[in-house]
């Protein structure tokens, strides 16, 4: 993972590994191009077929590994939604199990030496963290009409002190999609980008290096943890604010 | 120090940050795009129906297992039950068999006695009433001795002996 | 001289991040606390737990990424 040593100093480069590149040939990035974003994507949707669907192919009563992972991961995701949405939540599942196992696997796939993080863009988590808001925003008016905006209005404060909430709580609608997304690619930026600095001074020297990688050792395993945890939290919002769409009284 | 991102791919936006190079995103949302509804449908069609239905079958089977379970213990219980029964009837029967048995045994026995006892009475009385006429003739056979010796007697002492007195006396002392 | 300002903007943006630390130790170690007071009301909670954290990580993260765009970006 170590960058080469350019010209004898030091050379870190953190963030190189972020860079969106043509696959294929020279030229700019148009949005059809092939780019190392389509391929670990690629390689997502490839993993997860063949845990989902190939692993779960021989739909055995009694499961083997594969089949009992993708069963454990339903059982985990499908838990989740029904806890903490309630039982209309539940026709949501596939739309939040999509959005959960693709993440996961972007960010354990992500996590593979020379690979690319498509969750840890800006771009991508942004546009996951929109989907949300918009369709969450969408079934809360469908599903309650006006009275969704009764979110806002939080009924059990002292009258006086409604308005200044209801301002608060709009904002902070508002902020859901931004920390929503931010969170996600931030946590697997910096995770990346520290594990890429301690890379880079495993080039110093006798002393150092061995410090430096076992430093690498500890932040890749808290790395996997993070991978984990983000896909979960990312999740859990999603089944909160769908929950807020669903039952907007306080 | 890495404000100098030369590499081939990085569009000359200045930013040395991939993730703020707006030129990459529409790049990276179509594919995303792409890829969310592939796995959306791949998902939602092929996947998740199947993982529900096996989940659902296998809560079936172990239903179905647990009551089969339930109905085989049910069915033990009976069959013990049936045996029970069986014993306690058998049990009963053979008590009424030693019952009968004992009461048959019992009255032929009775019979026997009875007879026995009826014949034993019999040869009693036989005995008896030998005993009787034994006695019978022995007095009677002592009454004439007695009156032949008190005749003589008195013949002997010179008196004249009436029959009748020497009988009466006789029978008289023959009672004392 | 605008560019060395910017590199001591984002280490002091990066304190941010240690104050992020101290919200995340504060929302655990309170769970924990009561987590060992009623243990069996704890596995309901985890999923509160992982929200907690995660909104107050989400704020070091934006000093993280003020840290950044002061140092790639400006």
């Amino acid at each position: 993972m170590a960058d080469p040593v350019d010209g004898g100093g030091l050379s870190f480069k953190p963030l190189d590994q972020f860079e969106v590149k043509r696959l294929f040939g020279e030229g700019p990035i148009e949005w059809y191009t092939i780019t190392n974003v389509t391929m670990w994507m690629a390689i997502a949707v490839a993993c997860i077929v063949l845990l989902l669907v190939i692993g779960t192919s021989k739909r055995a009563v009694v499961p083997n590994r594969t089949q009992s992972v993708a069963e454990t991961l339903y059982g985990f995701v499908y838990t989740m939604v029904e806890d903490v949405t309630g039982k209309d939540g539940i026709k949501y599942f596939p739309y939040i199990f999509t959005l959960f196992i693709f993440i996961l696997f972007s960010n354990f796939l992500g996590l593979l030496p020379m690979s690319f993080t498509t969750t840890s863009h800006i771009a991508v988590t942004a546009i996951l963290a929109f989907a949300v808001f918009f369709t969450v925003t969408i079934i809360g008016f469908v599903k309650n009409g006006a009275a969704f905006l009764g979110l806002f209005w939080v009924s059990s404060a002292p009258l006086a002190l409604r308005p200044i909430l209801a301002v608060i709580e709009v904002i902070s609608y508002f902020v859901r999609p931004v920390s929503h997304s931010i969170r996600l690619a931030g946590n697997l930026m910096a995770g990346h980008a520290v594990l890429k600095v301690f890379a880079g001074f495993a080039q110093v020297g006798l002393i150092i290096a061995p410090v430096a990688i076992l430093g690498v050792v500890a932040i890749y395993a808290l790395e996997v943890l993070v991978s984990a945890i983000q896909a979960y939290v990312f999740t859990i919002l999603t089944c909160v604010y769908l929950k807020d769409a669903l039952h907007p009284s306080h | 120090m890495a404000d100098t991102p030369v590499e081939a791919g990085a569009e000359a936006s200045g930013a040395g940050m991939p993730q703020l190079d707006f030129s990459t995103f529409p790049n990276q949302i179509f594919w995303l795009l792409v890829t969310l509804v592939v796995i959306y449908l791949i998902l939602s069609r092929v996947a998740l129906p199947r993982i529900a239905s096996v989940l659902a079958e296998r809560q079936g089977t172990i239903t179905n297992d647990i009551a089969a379970a339930e109905e085989l213990k049910m069915r033990a219980q009976e069959a013990e039950a049936a045996y029970d029964q069986a014993l306690l009837d058998a049990r009963a029967e053979a008590a009424k068999i030693v019952a009968d048995t004992k009461a048959d045994i019992q009255a032929k026995l009775d019979v026997e006695m009875q007879k026995a006892d009826a014949e034993i009475a019999a040869q009693t009385a036989e005995s008896e009433k030998a005993i009787a006429e034994i006695q019978a003739g022995a007095t009677e056979a002592v009454k004439a001795v007695a009156k032949d010796t008190a005749k003589e007697i008195v013949a002997a002492l010179g008196g004249k002996a009436d029959a009748r007195t020497i009988t009466a006396a006789i029978n008289a002392r023959m009672k004392g | 001289m605008e560019g060395e300002l910017a590199h001591i903007g984002a280490g002091l943006a990066a304190i941010g991040s240690g104050a992020a630390a101290i919200g995340v130790g504060h929302v655990a170690g309170n769970f924990l606390a009561g987590a060992l007071r009623n243990p069996s009301a704890a596995a309901g909670q985890t999923a509160t737990l992982f929200i907690g954290i995660a909104f107050a990580e989400a704020l070091g993260i934006f000093s993280f990424l003020v840290a950044l765009l002061l140092m790639f970006a400006v």
